[in-house]
């Protein structure tokens, strides 16, 4: 039953009667998160578009045979390894009925079979046998110019960068490392180049939110010193501290990182601005857990980058994952995490990602508070007067900033959504 | 039943019943605390050394180590208290826990205790109706600190894979 009911959620806002308030990107209108049409409009041109969609990590696809169900956007794709090694990605959709064939999230297998009719596809996804094709005793079957490579299901661009796997259902979308640019190639490399992973874990939630408004969370500094009142407590992070948004020339993908200062002071006039983010005289009982092993080329302690338009990379000291956005209509999205570590650490070390795992995912001392928000924000829009939100801090930048307090990185992402949306 | 020990133990069925009785008592009081959120007390129903984790059945049946929740010792789940208590920006909701099915699969040589249980989180929040948030299994292993049992594990297998929105309170 829907959790609203009897009142305008705004999914039926005519996408041919919005326009943006006054071509200004300080302003963000309500309806980008509600219409239906507009998260229409999203799948084709962002999801199914020129776009690099992450779907899986290698290891866990390890061996010939392994597959993966996975989601570009919301459609469901299978990731396999063929018998050569090589990685595929295809609709886990039956090219006869549409039966969304492949149940199990992940496995072994030579070959997959939709049980409806048991038409038959190989690791490439390619129809490979059509019962009674060619009928019974003469009578029933196939049209005599029906050909098996002409039903195959849609098959997607795949490329791969240090045991990354991403998808497009594009087939002009330029390289993976002209798409994320270099300074979040840079990024992206701490943490893969070189290391071979090793996944921990799986765990996943569904968001009462749009999809954007993740991305937005994490382009968002500001809330990251006031919302977590635990990163501030801690001296995670607080303003003051070394920091930066790194964007890319586009606007749409970026890295907040930022530098963990166990002897920052948190003066009188921080703290009065925190107002009630900052819990003076707090102390752990166990003063290890948030101890950093120093384990990446990097000065930041702290990464959280997003991939647009579906993957977060999270480095949050030592608990590393990866968030899979799964868009669920405008009103909501789903995430599926995937934890890691790298194959050669110590016990110790993979304890300290166990144990760090407490900050972030749908139960973290952090990833509370943001799922709170994000639905937090979808309640006022669905319930409300449509109207619109402002994002004007530090007015004078776009893009990449180094200070906590800025709403730069939000304004570059939505010129570039615009511009793909053309609204 | 022909057998004298329950499927799996090597207990008698007397004594399985008597230490099933305990379980339930101690998950019920458990359960209170959940229910009436007063999650200061949540640390105390656990050994010193005690382990708790919350995980995806998906991660226990591939033998993976992530929890939601993963505590080893009473400090840490102190510092889960604390911080679901003190920093965690949430919206009040109220939460039914129910256990069932006490299971006591067997005693160790030093009196550990394992047993297994099902249980049931019902959420509501303030705007919308309840609903079932998460089903899951306990396994546990008790052991005994001045007659009064404690637990040295609870390791919390839910088969409500996708989460609804979040997870604030242990289960």
């Amino acid at each position: 039953m829907p959790d609203t009911p009897f009142i305008d959620d705004g999914s039926n806002v005519p996408l041919s009667e919005l326009r943006w308030p006054d071509d200004d990107l300080t302003r963000i209108p309500d309806w980008i998160y509600t219409s239906d049409e507009v998260f229409q409009r999203e799948r084709e041109r962002i999801f199914f578009g020129e776009s690099w969609c992450f779907v899986a990590l290698e290891a866990e696809i390890p061996e010939p045979g392994s597959f993966k169900r996975s989601y570009v956007g919301d459609v469901p794709v299978i990731v396999t390894r063929d018998e050569d090694g090589d990685i595929h990605v295809f609709e886990n959709r039956c090219a006869h009925r549409g039966a969304e064939f492949c149940r199990a999230l992940r496995g072994k297998a030579e070959n997959f079979t939709c049980p409806y009719h048991q038409w038959m596809y190989d690791l490439k996804g390619k129809l490979m046998a059509v019962p009674f094709r060619r009928g019974d005793h003469g009578e029933g079957g196939m049209p005599k110019d029906f050909k098996l490579e002409d039903h195959n299901p849609k098959s997607l661009n795949v490329t791969t960068r240090h045991g990354v796997v991403f998808a497009s259902f594009s087939e002009s979308v330029e390289s993976l490392e002209e798409y994320l640019g270099p300074e979040n190639l840079e990024q992206f490399d701490v943490v893969f180049k070189g290391r071979k992973l090793k996944i921990l874990g799986f765990y996943k939630n569904r968001l009462q939110g749009n999809w954007k408004l993740y991305h937005e969370n994490l382009k968002d500094p500001y809330h990251a010193t006031l919302l977590h009142v635990y990163l501030a407590t801690f001296r995670l992070m607080v303003a003051g501290q070394k920091s930066a948004m790194i964007c890319d020339e586009s606007g749409r993908h970026s890295t907040m990182a930022s530098a963990k200062d166990d002897n920052i002071e948190i003066g009188e006039e921080t703290a009065s601005q925190m107002k009630s983010a900052f819990r003076e005289g707090m102390e752990l009982n166990d003063p290890d857990f948030l101890n950093y092993v120093q384990e990446f080329d990097s000065p930041w302690t702290v990464t959280m980058q997003i991939i647009w338009p579906n993957l977060v990379v999270q480095r949050e000291l030592n608990t590393l994952g990866i968030r899979h956005i799964v868009p669920r209509g405008p009103h909501a999205l789903d995430m599926y995490w995937t934890m890691f570590g790298y194959e050669d650490d110590t016990p110790e070390l993979e304890r300290q990602r166990m144990k760090q795992g407490n900050l972030m995912g749908p139960s973290g001392y952090l990833g509370v508070d943001d799922n709170e928000a994000i639905k937090y924000l979808q309640d006022g829009f669905k319930h409300s007067h449509s109207q619109e939100g402002i994002v004007k801090l530090e007015p004078e930048k776009e893009g990449s900033t180094e200070t906590l307090i800025s709403e730069a990185s939000v304004r570059a992402l939505y010129r570039h959504y615009r511009q793909v949306m053309d609204i | 039943m022909a057998s004298t020990h329950p499927a799996g133990t090597n207990l008698s069925p007397e004594e399985a019943r008597a230490l099933r009785f305990e379980i339930e008592e101690f998950n019920t009081e458990y359960a209170r605390i959940l229910d009436e959120q007063d999650i200061d007390f949540w640390p105390d129903f656990f050994t010193a050394d005690g382990f708790y984790r919350v995980t995806a059945k998906e991660n226990h049946d591939e033998g993976l180590p992530v929890g939601l929740v993963w505590c080893d010792g009473r400090p840490m789940m102190q510092d889960r208290a604390a911080a679901v208590k003190t920093t965690m920006v949430h919206a009040p909701r109220y939460l039914r826990h129910y256990n069932s099915n006490v299971r006591v699969t067997g005693v160790d040589t030093d009196g550990t205790i394992h047993s297994e249980s099902n249980y049931l989180v019902i959420e509501t929040l303030m705007e919308q109706e309840s609903r079932i948030f998460q089903a899951g299994l306990y396994i546990d292993q008790f052991v005994r600190e001045d007659g009064v049992l404690r637990l040295k594990a609870r390791d919390c297998i839910y088969d409500s894979l996708l989460i609804p929105n979040d997870m604030v309170y242990p289960v």
